[in-house]
């Protein structure tokens, strides 16, 4: 009776094992550089920022889109 | 920290698609993939408005919260991006978009449901910064090279804006303060002979 108990034990155990839960704490999928970081390809990158700087991207990109966008700061009041 | 997002003023909007033309040459997106679309309500009627449509970089974005494979993620700027070598082309994320900016090339990978293709807002993908590889899944990575989106910055009207979400509302807010509301307003008045309101 011991024996059958055991078996019937070892067995639901093994058994049971894969409706366990996995481990979630993948990295999930790699992330990007951060923007700021450039392309390294003097050819194409706009001047007035220095890559790597997060704040010279950052205020670049500010100044940039009140320059082309912003057509009510740029005409004559 | 800059949070990139796109505004269309449909006051200003003429539907001329040069915003859907310049994504297309800038990024070499295939045939029948449209990144960027002008939707049009109203064609033909007096009154119609058209806004320019392409992914929105949602901020609890619906794709990136349905897909099967995690192939989403989000940069340091807000900008929504997916890995194509994860991608498995079911279109999960076209269903649950409600701006239907997914995009599914009929040929490469897959057959006729590609892997997916959508607006990158110009920031390329996860491979290197500039380098072939990403220009040929993803498209040009002008965020890394200090520009803003190609769509924004060739819009003939300035209607689309593109950039830090607090520098295009500050330039939208401007806007709408200074030319009231209404059928006076400044794109609508210009091309249909109304007089415009005075300093719009």
């Amino acid at each position: 009776m011991r024996k059958i108990l055991f078996l019937f034990a070892v067995t639901a155990v093994l058994t049971l094992s894969a409706c366990g839960e996995k481990p979630q704490d993948h990295a999930g999928i790699r992330s990007d550089q951060p923007a700021a970081a450039g392309t390294g390809v003097a050819a194409f990158t706009a001047d007035g920022w220095k890559a790597g700087d997060q704040a010279s991207w950052s205020n670049h990109l500010k100044a940039r889109a009140n320059y082309g966008m912003n057509d009510h700061l740029r005409a004559p009041k | 920290m800059a949070r990139m997002k796109f505004i269309c003023d449909a006051e200003r909007c003429i539907e001329c698609n040069g915003c859907v033309t310049a994504c297309k040459n800038e990024h070499e997106v295939p045939w029948g993939v449209n990144r960027r679309r002008v939707v049009t309500l109203n064609d033909g009627v007096p009154g119609e408005k058209s806004i320019s449509v392409a992914c929105m970089h949602c901020s609890d974005a619906p794709c990136m919260a349905v897909c099967p494979v995690n192939c989403f993620y989000k940069t340091e700027e807000g900008v929504v991006l997916h890995d194509k070598d994860v991608c498995i082309g079911c279109g999960y994320c076209s269903y649950a978009c409600p701006f239907g900016a997914p995009q599914f090339p009929s040929q490469g990978t897959f057959g006729v449901r590609g892997k997916m293709d959508k607006c990158t807002f110009c920031a390329g993908g996860p491979e290197e910064h500039g380098s072939q590889a990403e220009f040929d899944k993803y498209g040009r990575n002008r965020l890394a090279e200090g520009k803003l989106p190609a769509c924004a910055e060739m819009c003939s009207t300035k209607a689309l804006l593109a950039g830090d979400g607090d520098v295009v509302s500050e330039i939208f807010r401007s806007r709408v303060v200074q030319r009231g509301k209404g059928a006076e307003v400044w794109g609508w008045g210009t091309a249909y002979g109304t007089a415009a309101k005075q300093g719009a």
